[in-house]
């Protein structure tokens, strides 16, 4: 059994709930699936104790059943974690990071306009990236959206 | 004392990339400052997940035209992650040489960028006639003064000939020598000095919670380089100093560019002096294992982040592009506050912003017609006539034919 790099032992002993989810795929890169109700108090034990310090950006997953957020946090020392959460299809409610993070607000204001989330506690601004007249209704990054196809090439 | 907003682009005179700011002004002073973004937004985290994952080099190296090597090398790094791919030396130093020699371009046109935007023009002309014979290095060795097309997944497509790189030294010998001179200029210069210092002032703390990266948040005393923090490529073998100053002002930012442009030729000097023998490729899969990667790349501006997630197929499930400029520009607002109205130009210049970076996303097509079409030029100029005289009651066909008339009158 590979050894438990420092990240995945802090993390494992101080949350049970993520024993064994922890995973490293190359050295400097840790993932964890944080369940909803932990998910903060892991984002602020991250930021705490283990010392990653910025956020290097947020990604969001259609999953097909589920949409998935995944925030990619870097430390000074090169490492990086990247700690999921999860949210209904029908209902993808999530809190702001901003709190923590005020540069994050263009990152969830993508989430909102490519993706269809919700995040509560973000604070006011024009959406991004679309266009202020794009039908909101739309979400580009879901799968069930296909890009309409041209009919005509440019000559 | 009444406060007054002013609008400033989508087109404005900062740069020629749109984005709009509104500027609320006390008098001349700034109190507010406002952005909003998305006028490059073009559809390509959707579109990757349509190509396969060699079309994606091609595809994702054209979110920026200036750090584009930065952006499919941090793209092809982290498809061979997922697959598990280990690249030959000699690839990962060209790899290495083609970013540095980026680095050195991409610096000397924020330099000459800087010049103009404070009536320094003398310092354009220049910064880019240095900038030349960068772009006929890159020429020389990839075919492309942008948009290099080196990289595939598994290593390089083009080796690089012990005369090319005999090339590159002279070059890099004969700008180290003029950098020296816009180093000496940086620092003891009293025009760069007085209409720098003090301008655009981002303390350490609110570069670190806004999450500056690359020369802005080096110049506010960020001790943060991924080539240093989290060697890629050749970097683990290379060594070089993290310029950091602690003006936390524009003058800062110019600081720490000039200086790494110091340690870009060291850099290249190490790269080509252990340049390796031996193949430049190993034959990368067409489908790629299920799994995911996120990859960094310190690129001219700061961190790139790229992520990519596969199915197993031969096409991406998700991929995700976050560009230096998207990082930086959360604390432009701040940068912003307390400084005059005339500083703007420059302090939104000095992020060496990049909007085609920073809004690289989804298709826009207009579905509130039903369909979607490429518009020939006539038809775009037609559409856009009509759309003014709709929109904004301005007949611009009406005044064109005007004016010709008038014109054609004299």
């Amino acid at each position: 059994m590979p050894e438990l790099t420092p990240i995945q032992e802090a993390l494992e002993a101080n949350f049970p709930c993520l024993a064994g989810k922890v995973v490293v795929p190359r050295p400097m890169q840790a993932f964890v699936e944080v369940p909803e109700e932990s998910f903060r108090a892991v984002f602020d034990y991250a930021l705490e104790k283990l010392g990653f310090d910025r956020l290097c950006t947020i990604t969001g997953f259609d999953d097909v059943n589920s949409l998935s957020v995944l925030y990619h946090l870097s430390h000074p020392d090169g490492n990086m974690l990247n700690i999921r959460r999860r949210a209904p299809r029908d209902n993808p409610v999530i809190t702001t990071v901003t709190d923590r993070f005020p540069g994050g607000a263009n990152y969830e204001r993508e989430l909102e306009d490519l993706l269809g989330f919700e995040v509560t506690g973000l604070p006011k601004g024009p959406r991004y990236p679309l266009p202020d007249n794009f039908p909101t209704d739309i979400k580009p990054l879901r799968k069930d959206w296909k890009p309409p196809q041209p009919k005509k090439t440019a000559p | 004392m009444a406060q007054v907003t002013v609008p400033i682009g989508p087109q404005h005179p900062s740069l020629k990339e749109p984005a709009s700011f509104s500027i609320t002004l006390e008098g001349e002073r700034i109190c507010h400052a406002g952005m909003r973004l998305g006028y490059n937004h073009r559809g390509m985290e959707k579109a990757a997940e349509s190509r396969t994952f060699i079309q994606n080099i091609h595809l994702l190296e054209r979110v920026c035209g200036i750090c584009s090597h930065s952006h499919s090398t941090n793209y092809v790094s982290a498809v061979e992650a997922v697959a598990g791919l280990k690249i030959p030396d000699r690839a990962s130093h060209i790899r290495t040489l083609i970013g540095e020699l980026e680095r050195l371009h991409s610096h000397f046109l924020w330099l000459g960028v800087a010049g103009h935007e404070i009536g320094l023009d003398t310092l354009l002309m220049y910064s880019w006639r240095d900038r030349e014979p960068i772009m006929d290095i890159l020429a020389m060795l990839c075919g492309n003064r942008v948009n290099y097309g080196i990289n595939t997944i598994g290593g390089v497509r083009r080796d690089i000939t012990p005369e090319q790189l005999q090339e590159v030294l002279k070059v890099v010998n004969q700008l180290e020598e003029r950098t020296k001179y816009y180093v000496e200029l940086a620092l003891t210069d009293t025009t760069l000095g007085q209409r720098l210092a003090k301008v655009g002032h981002l303390s350490h703390e609110d570069a670190v919670r806004f999450g500056a990266v690359g020369p802005t948040a080096r110049a506010s005393k960020v001790d943060r380089d991924t080539r240093r923090d989290a060697p890629y490529l050749s970097f683990g073998k290379i060594e070089f100093k993290v310029i950091t100053d602690d003006h936390e002002d524009v003058f800062g930012r110019t600081v720490v560019r000039v200086c790494e442009l110091i340690e870009s030729y060291k850099i290249i000097r190490q790269v080509i002096a252990t340049m390796p023998d031996g193949p430049i490729t190993v034959k990368a899969p067409r489908k790629i294992p299920a799994g995911e990667a996120t990859s960094r790349n310190e690129a001219p501006r700061g961190e790139n982040i790229h992520y990519v997630r596969s199915n197993g197929t031969d096409k991406p499930d998700r991929v995700k592009v976050r560009a230096s400029t998207m990082a930086n520009l959360g604390s432009v607002a701040k940068m912003m506050e307390a400084n005059y109205l005339a500083d703007v130009p420059i302090i939104i210049a000095a992020i060496d912003p990049c909007f085609s970076c920073t809004d690289r996303a989804v298709q826009v097509n207009d579905l509130s017609r039903g369909d979607s079409t490429v518009m020939s030029f006539k038809d775009l100029r037609k559409y856009s006539i009509e759309w003014y005289r709709r929109e904004a009651g301005v007949d611009l066909g009406a005044l064109n034919t005007k004016l010709a008339k008038r014109l054609a009158a004299r």
